[in-house]
């Protein structure tokens, strides 16, 4: 095992945002960060004016007002601090599934195993710097073989690497007890007792440094050294997606929402990426001043992942809604989430330059022509003519042939048994005008549905219309001269 | 000598697929499915409806055959795992009679699309490559559309059959094949109005079918 940990000195200015004082780009203004009851305030974290104009960490607010009157102070925002680190974590998640939160305002990273895939430390290092960069954090990192260790690195000696356990001791030997990361009175004691780097607290035995200074803190300096294992909460990514993007004015038609709409699907498929999963069912949530929220529900035949698919085939769906109000935010919020099974494709398969697989063309044309639009069709086991068929919604996306079920075979008996059928069948019987037309064939009694209310009894005849058409029809009533049209042997 | 050289470039020329003849020789490389009618296939470059190509079938009335000249066709085309998609058809396409004429219903599509949308339809569906058949019905279409389809199949390689009315006859259209059906005397006739890759003389010749 390898740790990597990644210290976000910054995190609690990075929590506050709504001020504006609080930009880094404003360096001139002393801007800290305070915490503690609100009597007793104290300043947890300062920005570089700040420590120019002679503030330190754990000052009272008091005394640090006193020492700078145009001093800018917030109020630490805890939870917002945690956001922002599983944010964070989310983002680590590709490097390594081992990612922990168990320190403050630090990341651990598991790296040993997957050194190689990222070609070494020194270019994981980079990489990892440079994508925080761009999110606008610079941390300090450093790696040993155990995590507390790396912690206690990455605080002093940023950019450190060690891979082995004795050198690590050696280096850790020379950490100021002020950095060891025990707990404030055992640092308070050994300091009082003479000792100032941890190499002297290692070198002391045992069973009286646990009798002085209290067997947890022999305990921390053994997870620090690695005798003694540190059990590791891990970061596990949400089961949930769900992002939102608040717009400052109003929308009122859908072509300015597409561009939103990319972005929160490019955030799905790097989500669903990370999880090596897909996503099968979402909502697109419009968000309106006043009314309530528009939710378009989006279904999808076969788990998507792939960030251009989900934005065409949520878009399709969008373009379909008429706008109720102008919106003033969208969402994205995907709960079903199953595991993707990626189509196998042959290496040597010829493309065309838009072939579209199956499941893909459905996809597609179920986004633009509505969910119920595709259908597959099946027979069913009826002898009533409007009741011999039904739509299939399933079939549609099968690519294989579905071994018949027990009732689909007595289907098929049902259509096997019964004289010829008109390819046509007409919605609803209508009645047939014009002079009275040749019979060819019937006729043929249905007579059925009794037990569902929808009793049957009708006389079939395929006959033949003056102008050469072929119909199946059945008399009406009891009249012979007056034909209903039911289909059409076209 | 000069001769010689003179025919292999006229044979140039008349081996680039842009140039009809005229003569029964042309008829060559023509991919198609089988009709099902001998008579028809007879008298079709290739032996049947012409693959990555449109097919116009002009009908007057419903009910003369004009869905049952595809069956065959359609029958082979699902039996071998192709999809056959039904664009907006204006009746219930009704399976019991489909499996009867051999279709496999495991294949069949039927897409319930708006009047504006089935062109767009049938072009996805021909487009992609992933369809055998696409039948589609359009009493209102302009040749830019029609030009579309039959761009769509080509690329596709699929078969496109486009019913419409029998007043379209008389409008001209990109399709590869044009058949118009009649009602005559107890009998449906058949008319090739146009046929890429050949047959002028016989292009008249009336066919029978259903008795």
């Amino acid at each position: 095992m390898l740790w990597a940990c990644l210290h976000f000195s910054d995190l609690p200015l990075r929590a506050i945002v709504d001020d504006s004082a609080f930009d880094d780009g404003d360096e001139a203004q002393p801007c800290v960060v305070v915490d503690g009851p609100q009597q007793r305030q104290h300043l947890v974290y300062l920005n570089a004016a700040a420590r120019h104009a002679g503030l330190r960490e754990d000052q009272p607010l008091a005394a640090a007002r006193a020492l700078c009157a145009r001093l800018h102070a917030r109020t630490r925002d805890v939870a917002a601090e945690q956001r922002l680190l599983l944010s964070l974590a989310a983002w680590a998640y590709r490097f390594t599934s081992h990612v922990s939160l168990s320190e403050p305002h630090a990341l651990l990273l598991e790296v040993g195993a997957s050194l190689h895939l990222f070609g070494g430390w020194a270019a994981l290092e980079r990489r990892l710097r440079r994508e925080l960069m761009q999110f606008g954090y610079t941390p300090t990192l450093a790696v040993a073989p155990v995590p507390a260790a790396a912690r206690t690195f990455a605080l002093r000696h940023d950019g450190f690497f060690v891979d082995q356990r004795e050198p690590m001791l050696a280096a850790l030997g020379n950490v100021p007890l002020a950095y060891s990361g025990l707990s404030e009175n055992a640092i308070t004691l050994l300091y009082k007792v003479g000792l100032r780097t941890l190499r002297e607290a290692f070198a002391l035995p045992r069973p009286e440094f646990a009798r002085r200074s209290g067997p947890a803190t022999l305990a921390a300096l053994d997870r620090l050294r690695g005798i003694d294992t540190e059990i590791l909460a891990l970061y596990r990514p949400p089961d949930r997606f769900a992002h939102r993007i608040e717009f400052d004015h109003l929308i009122d038609a859908w072509p300015p929402l597409l561009f939103p709409l990319k972005r929160l699907t490019s955030e799905l498929a790097l989500f669903l990426a990370a999880r090596d999963g897909g996503v099968q069912r979402c909502d697109l949530v419009l968000e309106h001043e006043g009314t309530a929220a528009t939710r378009i529900p989006i279904e999808l035949l076969t788990p998507q992942r792939e960030a251009h698919m989900l934005y065409e085939l949520i878009r399709s769906r969008l373009e379909r809604v008429a706008l109720v109000a102008a919106v003033n935010g969208i969402a994205l919020i995907a709960r079903d989430l199953p595991t993707l099974r990626p189509q196998h494709r042959d290496l040597f398969e010829p493309q065309r330059a838009q072939a579209l697989a199956w499941p893909e063309l459905a996809e597609r044309l179920r986004a633009h022509l509505g969910d119920e639009a595709v259908r597959g069709l099946a027979l069913a086991a009826d002898h009533r003519p409007e009741r011999g068929w039904k739509a299939e919604y399933a079939t549609v996306q099968t690519r294989h042939r579905v071994s018949p079920a027990a009732d689909a075979r007595d289907a098929l008996q049902v259509a096997q048994t019964q004289s010829p059928r008109p390819l046509w069948l007409l919605h609803q019987p209508i009645r047939l005008r014009g002079t009275p037309p040749q019979l060819l064939a019937g006729p043929e009694r249905i007579e059925s549905g009794w037990w569902d209310g929808e009793d049957t009894r009708r006389d079939y005849y395929v006959v033949e219309t003056r102008d050469g058409q072929r119909a199946w029809a059945f008399a009406a009533s009891n009249e012979c001269d007056d034909w209903m049209l039911h289909g059409w042997f076209a | 000598m000069n001769a010689i050289v003179q025919s292999s470039a006229l044979d140039a020329v008349l081996k680039h697929p842009g140039v009809w003849r005229r003569s029964a020789i042309a008829q060559h490389q023509v991919r198609a499915q089988a009709t099902g009618l001998a008579e028809l296939d007879a008298r079709l470059p290739g032996g049947g409806w012409p693959c990555g190509a449109l097919t116009e079938i002009l009908f007057e009335f419903d009910g003369l055959g004009e869905l049952g000249l595809v069956m065959p066709a359609l029958a082979a085309l699902t039996q071998r795992g192709q999809r056959v998609v039904f664009v907006a058809p204006p009746y219930i396409p009704y399976a019991p009679a489909l499996v009867a004429h051999g279709l496999d219903l495991n294949y069949v599509v039927h897409l319930d699309a708006a009047a504006a949308d089935g062109a767009w339809s049938a072009e996805q569906c021909l487009r992609s490559g992933s369809c055998g058949a696409v039948l589609s019905w359009m009493p209102q279409c302009d040749y830019t559309q029609l030009r579309r389809l039959q761009l769509a199949a080509e690329s596709g390689d699929a078969l496109a059959f486009l019913f419409r009315p029998a007043r379209a006859a008389a409008k001209s259209s990109p399709a590869a094949l044009r058949l118009q059906l009649r009602a005559e005397d107890n009998e449906t006739s058949i008319e090739i109005l146009k046929c890429r890759g050949g047959l002028d003389q016989r292009r008249m010749t009336r066919l029978r079918c259903r008795g």
